[in-house]
């Protein structure tokens, strides 16, 4: 505050009349300017002009950086994004990353919120069982990912044969295997010969259970905020929780829900590490490499044999997650309660 | 519905767990609520007033006591089965809902027999906000109304069930000064007008003088006096309600009393039968019971004059008084002469209350 002050009564004391010094006068006028300049620089360099550059080689036919630097011209169209659209692999991760978007984000939301409620309801150990929940926030996602994938990996051969010689089964199959008793409804998540739902499935647990902290924590900071009187008045008037949740919880918390959508799906259209996280680099299980790959894995093996074209991929992302964020922002518009 | 508390304790625990030190918020509370009548709980802040009326809300559980409402034991019920109304102190009402839908929340709760038709809803809706002169504002959200309108809304949403029991948390509080005027009137007027037992909290002597039927001044969560506002201030039972009621407040000095006579200072203002000797006690003089008079035997340093139209308030000091000054009202053909120094009193008796050095306690005579 007092510095803007002091700005504010400095500009003020040599404005009408003049420094007599005019380098510290033009100085004074630019003082803004120069103080935002480090800044500015830095953004005009690493985020203006890459969104530039994208948009200028996704504009040139089969642009590829090392043949321009040799000397060579590509012709300017719009082929790129034609190409990229009528790829059926283009078809298939922008189909696993939209299925992976619509199941996660609902799941997440919803778990999110049916905890933080509960976290917001309990008193002994509150903060300690926050922290718990806030703990995925800070953990690497690739080593939750390593782990994960040790949870679903069988260890030795599975099924199938009559030499079968499982070593481990992994604590999901094991548990599966304790409830039903039997080691017929293993189920082969992620190894060689599993199938495309069970990978779908492995992922959206992954996925929801790395989003669920950080929407526990901003649905819990909104839970906070919210004035208790209104439950209290809800109480005298006899609402039923359930009532309670969906008529007050709810419209008292849609802007920080709507937030938490939102920044979920555009996180889940750029999901990638998490998949990387179990599966590695090949983006699907052993043997069928690239089943699992999402648009922003397309996109990134598309730069090294065809930057044009993962311009145009990445253009095509970013016009998607436009989209959905403003049919967000226009849902958000009534049934959100400022 | 007559409202009964009986021996009505409230004991919070203490937050430091190494400190054992407990909260009494409300001591032993004794009292029948008439039916029909509006209450005023009265005190100063921390004195359990509020916690009071929540334990007769159902929102906060006695430590020991019962509460009744008419014959009904209501203490072990939650609020929702206790049939009372509750306005809140920021009213509290649903900022997404329009004012129609907060007025028919409580409403769309009811179950099984009670369960109203939404016709019947609606206009039992409109009929609560046309008693509270809301009804057309009711596709209004709370935020584009103004204080004074939220706080009718609250009311209508308290009153919409018909309660047995309508609680008011500082209903006036929030308003601004005019606004509190006639919204006090208001709750009185609704109050008249649907005969509903009804209790509210405030910290305002004034406001709970001019529409209580009754008033129950507290203080550290003990009851100090029960009765109707004027008794309460024409004869305070301890010199906290004396203190408390009352603007201009009373004025107070220590005085002592010597062969049935008071002394303020070395004056013998007034003579006072039946009482016993007394090197302490204290004297509270209500401002308007101040008569000047040049035999007076009350000499004060005049400090200023107050000019209030009808009366002035004269302003002076005594070294024996307890407030920086001592505050007087006088009609105004009475006032002091410009320029006079100082102005000597005789007291009205019925004016002039006693209190023990000790005890504070009330001594009549």
């Amino acid at each position: 505050m007092n510095a803007v002050k002091d700005v504010k009564v400095k500009n003020k004391s040599k404005s009408p009349g003049g420094s007599k010094n005019p380098i510290v006068r033009s100085f004074d006028k630019w003082k803004a300017w120069i103080y935002l300049l480090p800044a500015i620089i830095l953004l005009l360099i690493f985020t203006v002009w890459p969104i530039i550059n994208t948009l200028r080689m996704s504009m040139l036919v089969n642009y590829n950086p090392m043949k321009a630097v040799g000397g060579a011209t590509f012709k300017f169209g719009f082929e790129n994004f034609t190409k990229v659209v009528s790829y059926p692999k283009f078809k298939q991760v922008l189909g696993t990353t939209m299925l992976l978007c619509v199941t996660t984000v609902p799941i997440s939301t919803m778990l999110a919120l049916i905890i933080s409620v509960c976290l917001n309801a309990i008193k002994p150990f509150k903060r300690f069982l926050q922290t718990i929940f806030f703990l995925p926030y800070v953990t690497n996602s690739i080593a939750i990912g390593m782990v994960f994938a040790a949870m679903f990996n069988i260890v030795g051969s599975f099924l199938g044969s009559s030499n079968e010689a499982i070593q481990s089964a992994g604590i999901i199959n094991n548990m599966l295997g304790f409830f039903t008793g039997n080691k017929d409804f293993y189920i082969n998540w992620i190894n060689a010969g599993s199938s495309y739902t069970s990978n779908i499935i492995v992922m959206i647990i992954y996925i929801v259970w790395n989003a669920l902290p950080f929407k526990i924590l901003i649905l819990l900071g909104g839970l906070q905020s919210v004035n208790k009187q209104y439950y209290e008045a809800a109480k005298v008037d006899g609402t039923s929780r359930v009532r309670t949740f969906w008529r007050i919880t709810v419209p008292m918390l849609s802007p920080m829900i709507a937030y938490v959508v939102i920044t979920g799906f555009i996180g889940g259209f750029k999901e990638y590490s998490s998949i990387v996280g179990i599966f590695g680099d090949s983006m699907g299980p052993a043997g069928d490499a690239g089943r699992l790959n999402t648009m922003v894995g397309f996109i990134y093996d598309a730069i090294d044999s065809n930057a044009g074209r993962a311009s145009a991929a990445a253009l095509i992302l970013f016009g998607i997650i436009l989209i959905v964020t403003l049919i967000n922002l226009w849902v958000s518009k009534k049934r959100v309660h400022y | 519905m007559k409202v009964v508390l009986q021996n009505l304790t409230k004991i919070f625990p203490s937050r430091n767990k190494k400190s054992k030190e407990e909260v009494v918020a409300v001591n032993d509370f004794d009292f029948e609520i008439p039916d029909g009548k509006l209450v005023g709980l009265l005190g100063p802040s921390g004195c359990g007033k509020s916690t009071t009326l929540y334990m007769i809300s159902g929102l906060q559980k006695p430590t020991s006591g019962r509460i009744f409402f008419g014959e009904d034991d209501v203490t072990d019920l939650p609020p929702e089965k206790r049939g009372i109304g509750l306005v809140f102190q920021n009213y509290a009402l649903y900022p997404h809902m329009t004012v129609k839908q907060n007025i028919l929340f409580p409403l769309q709760n009811l179950k099984g027999a009670d369960k109203m038709t939404k016709e019947d809803m609606i206009k039992q809706a409109y009929e609560a906000a046309k008693l509270v002169q809301i009804d057309n504002l009711m596709d209004r959200k709370p935020n584009e109304l103004s204080g004074g309108q939220q706080q009718r809304v609250a009311i209508a949403r308290a009153l919409v069930k018909m309660p047995r029991v309508l609680l008011l948390d500082e209903p006036l509080s929030n308003l601004d000064a005019r606004l509190r005027l006639q919204t006090r009137e208001e709750i009185r007027r609704i109050q008249r007008e649907t005969k509903i037992t009804t209790v509210f909290v405030t910290h305002d002597q004034e406001e709970a003088m001019s529409i209580s039927d009754v008033i129950v001044v507290m203080k550290l969560g003990v009851v100090q006096q029960i009765g109707a506002p004027q008794d309460v201030y024409d004869s305070p039972e301890n010199l906290f309600v004396a203190k408390f009621l009352g603007t201009p407040p009373i004025n107070v000095f220590t005085g002592r009393v010597e062969a049935e006579k008071l002394y303020i200072g070395d004056a013998a203002v007034l003579d006072v039968p039946g009482v016993k000797d007394s090197e302490k006690v204290f004297v509270g003089v209500r401002p308007e019971g101040f008569i000047i008079n040049e035999n007076g035997p009350l000499e004060c340093r005049i400090f200023g004059v107050d000019v209030m139209g009808r009366d002035v308030s004269v302003v002076s000091t005594h070294e024996a008084s307890l407030n920086p000054t001592v505050r007087s009202i006088i009609d105004a053909d009475n006032r002091p002469a410009p320029g006079a120094e100082t102005v000597r009193f005789l007291l009205k008796p019925h004016k002039v209350f006693l209190f023990d050095g000790e005890t504070e306690k009330r001594i009549y005579f």
